[in-house]
C-alpha cells in the first residue's frame, strides 16, 4: 500500500520535472538516431562510395562526405552505437567495481578499508595511459569491448570512494545493528539492508559514469588509442583533424559528432539534476 | 596533523613507485624491439646493421639483466637521466622535456586556476539565484559534456580559419625566433588563446556547476536556518556556506586532475601545441619508448605534487586536519 502510494509519488514528481523531461527527451532521441541510423544509411561506414571526394551535405549523404568519399551520416549513426555501448558497458563496470570496492571499504572497516583505501588512491593518481600504452601496442587489433572494459577498470575510484563514504554513514543505524544481531551473513546485510537504502543515488553514480566514459572513450581515439576495427564518434574528429578538414572547412565532418557527444553528455548531466531532485525533497523547486 | 600527511606521504610514494615501476615496463614489454625497429628504418647492410645493433644495444643499456636494468633505470631516474630520444636520436629525452614544460604551465597553471576561481565564485553567486540559475545552470552542463577536442577543434575553426583572428598552430610564428621583445611575446599570447580559451571554458563549467550544488546544500544546513532565524544577512550566511562548500571543491580539482591532464593533452594535440601532450602523440607515433617514458614520469611527478599541493592547500584552509581530527578528506 504505502509502496504503491511512493511510487505514483515518484512518477508524479518525475514526470512533473522539467530537467528530467527535457535530459530523457534528448537521450531517447540520439538512442533511437543509433537503433534505427544505420538502417537509415545502408552504406559501410568505411566504404569510399562517392568518388567525388568531400561534398557538404546534400539530399543523396545527408552529412556530406569525407575527404575519401565516405558518407558521415552512415559513420555518425554506426558511431552513435558504440557511444552508447561504451558508456553502458564502460560505465557499466566502474560502477559495479566502484560499489563493490565501496561496500566492502564501508562496511568491513578496519584493515580492508585501509587496504582498498590506499588501492583506490593509487589508482586514481597513477595515469592509466600509460597500462593502456602496453596494451594497445599488444593487441594489434582492438575492438570496442576491450576499451569498454579498459574504461571501466580505471573509472571506478571517485564512486567507490562516494559509496564508501555511504557506507559508512549507514552502517551504525540501528535496522542494520538489528540486522547484525538476528545473524546475517554481512552480504545479506549489504544487499538487504544498505544497498535498498542507497538505490537512488547508485543510480546516479549510475548515470554519471555512463557520460564519464562517453568522454573517456572519445579522448582515447583522439589519441590513437581507440578500436582499431570499428568506428567511432572519437575516431571520426581524430580522422577529420588527421586529414585537415579544419584548414579545408569541411565543417561537417567533425561538428555532427562532438556535437552528439556534448547533446547525450548533457543531458545525461541533467537528467542526473532531474533525478536528484525527485528523490531528494529538499532540491525540488517550489 | 602528523597522521594525516603520514598516510599521504605513504599513498604518494607507493604510488610513485607502481607508477615508475609501469612506466619502466612500457619499453621492455612491448612486442618487437625498439631498437630493431629503428635500424630497419636507417636500411643498412647486414654487418653494418649488427655492429649498430651492438651500438644502439649498449647505448640504451639493454645488454644487461633484467633486473639490473630496472635497478640502472631508478638510479639514472635518480639523477634526473632519462634515456636518449630514439625518435629525436641522439637528443637526451631530459632535453627535449625540458624545452616542452614551460609551454605545458604556461597553458595548464592559468587555465585551471583560473577556472576553478571564476567556477566557484560564478557557482556560488548563482545559486538561488532564480534568473541566473536557469541561465548558467543548462550553459554549465553543456560545457562540462563537451569533449576537450571537439571545442578546441571548434574555437580553431571558427576563429582561425572562417574569421581568421588566431592562429590555430604552434606556439609561436614560425618566421620568428625565440626572443624578449614586444612582437614576439604578443605573438606568442595570441598562439596561447584559442588553447588557453578552450581548456578554460571546459573547466569553468564543472566548476560552476559543482559549486552551485554545494552552496545549496550548505544553504539548506542547520547553521544556515540559525543564523537566518538570527536574522543574520543574507550576504553573511552565503559567506559561510561559502567557505564550507569550498573544501569539497578543493578535494575535487584533486579528484579531477587526472581528467584534467587527459583533456590538456588532446588541446594540445589539436593546436599542435608543443607542450608534453604534443610531445607524446608524436613519440606514440613514432613508437618512441624513451620518449614515451619520459613524457609519462613527468605527467606521474606533476600529478603527484599538485596532488601534495592541494593537501597542504587542504590543510591551511580546514583547521579540523590541523587539530587532529580526519575532516573530510581522506
Amino acid at each position: 500500500m504505502s509502496g504503491q502510494k511512493a511510487r505514483s509519488e515518484f512518477v508524479y514528481f518525475a514526470l512533473r520535472n522539467k530537467k528530467l523531461r527535457v535530459g530523457i527527451a534528448i537521450i531517447l532521441f540520439f538512442l533511437l538516431l543509433a537503433l534505427i541510423g544505420p538502417l537509415l544509411a545502408p552504406n559501410d561506414p568505411f566504404a569510399y562510395i562517392n568518388p567525388r571526394g568531400a561534398q557538404p551535405p546534400s539530399s543523396q549523404y545527408w552529412f556530406g562526405t569525407t575527404m575519401f568519399g565516405q558518407d558521415v551520416f552512415a559513420q555518425f549513426a554506426h558511431g552513435l552505437r558504440a557511444t552508447f555501448l561504451v558508456g553502458l558497458v564502460g560505465g557499466g563496470l566502474g560502477t559495479l567495481i566502484g560499489v563493490a570496492v565501496g561496500f566492502t571499504a564501508g562496511y568491513r572497516g578496519g584493515a580492508v578499508d585501509e587496504v582498498l583505501n590506499v588501492l583506490t588512491n593509487v589508482v586514481l593518481v597513477i595515469p592509466t595511459l600509460a597500462i593502456l600504452l602496453i596494451i594497445a601496442a599488444y593487441l594489434k587489433v582492438r575492438g570496442l569491448l576491450i576499451e569498454c572494459i579498459f574504461i571501466g577498470c580505471t573509472a571506478w575510484p571517485w564512486t567507490a570512494r562516494a559509496v564508501r563514504a555511504q557506507t559508512f554513514s549507514l552502517r551504525s543505524r540501528e535496522f542494520v545493528d538489528l540486522a547484525r544481531m538476528s545473524g546475517r551473513k554481512s552480504w545479506q546485510i549489504v544487499f538487504g539492508e544498505i544497498a535498498p537504502n542507497m538505490m537512488s543515488y547508485l543510480l546516479l553514480v549510475f548515470i554519471l559514469q555512463f557520460g564519464g566514459a562517453i568522454l573517456i572513450a572519445a579522448t582515447l581515439d583522439f589519441i590513437g588509442l581507440g578500436p582499431t576495427n570499428a568506428i567511432s564518434l572519437g575516431l571520426m574528429m581524430q580522422y577529420a583533424v588527421l586529414w585537415g578538414a579544419l584548414l579545408l572547412g569541411m565543417w561537417w565532418w567533425f561538428v555532427p559528432p562532438g556535437l552528439a557527444i556534448t547533446a547525450i553528455v548533457g543531458a545525461l548531466y541533467v537528467t542526473n539534476v532531474g533525478l536528484d531532485e525527485v528523490f531528494n525533497p529538499r532540491l525540488r523547486e517550489m | 596533523m602528523k597522521r594525516y600527511f603520514q598516510r599521504k606521504l605513504l599513498i604518494y610514494i607507493l604510488t610513485f613507485f607502481l607508477a615508475v615501476t609501469i612506466d619502466w615496463l612500457i619499453p621492455r614489454f612491448m612486442p618487437g624491439d625498439p631498437v630493431q625497429t629503428m635500424l630497419s628504418r636507417a636500411q643498412l647492410r647486414a654487418e653494418a646493421a649488427e655492429v649498430m645493433y651492438g651500438y644502439y644495444t649498449r647505448a640504451f643499456g639493454l645488454d644487461v639483466p633484467v633486473w639490473q636494468q630496472y635497478l640502472n633505470f631508478w638510479n639514472a631516474l635518480l639523477h634526473g637521466d632519462l634515456g636518449t630520444s630514439v625518435y629525436l636520436f641522439p637528443q637526451r629525452v631530459a632535453d627535449v622535456l625540458r624545452r616542452a614544460v614551460p609551454y605545458d604551465l604556461f597553458l595548464l597553471l592559468p587555465s585551471i586556476l583560473l577556472s576553478w576561481w571564476v567556477g566557484n565564485k560564478f557557482g556560488a553567486f548563482a545559486a538561488r539565484h532564480k534568473w541566473l540559475d536557469n541561465t548558467v545552470l543548462p550553459v554549465g552542463y553543456i560545457l562540462t559534456a563537451t569533449p576537450y577536442m571537439w571545442l578546441g577543434i571548434l574555437l580553431a575553426w571558427l576563429f582561425g580559419i572562417v574569421l581568421g583572428i588566431f592562429p590555430i598552430a604552434g606556439a609561436y610564428s614560425f618566421a620568428m625566433r625565440p626572443h624578449l621583445s614586444l612582437v614576439f611575446v604578443a605573438d606568442v599570447l595570441k598562439h596561447w588563446f584559442l588553447p588557453f580559451c578552450s581548456l578554460f571554458l571546459v573547466f569553468v563549467g564543472g566548476w560552476a556547476i559543482g559549486m552551485r550544488n554545494m552552496i545549496i546544500y550548505e544553504l539548506e544546513a542547520d547553521y544556515s536556518h540559525y543564523l537566518e532565524a538570527l536574522g543574520a544577512p543574507r550576504r553573511l550566511i552565503r559567506a559561510y556556506a561559502f567557505r564550507n562548500a569550498i573544501l569539497p571543491q578543493i578535494t575535487g580539482l584533486a579528484l579531477q586532475l587526472g581528467v584534467i591532464v587527459a583533456g590538456a593533452l588532446v588541446t594540445e594535440v589539436v593546436f599542435s601545441y608543443p607542450g608534453i601532450g604534443y610531445l607524446l602523440l608524436a613519440a606514440i607515433q613514432n613508437q618512441d619508448y624513451f620518449l614515451i617514458q619520459g613524457c609519462f614520469l613527468f605527467i606521474i611527478s606533476g600529478v603527484l605534487l599538485a596532488n601534495f599541493a592541494i593537501d597542504i592547500a587542504y590543510v591551511i584552509v580546514d583547521p579540523r586536519t590541523r587539530l587532529g581530527m580526519t575532516g573530510e578528506s581522506t
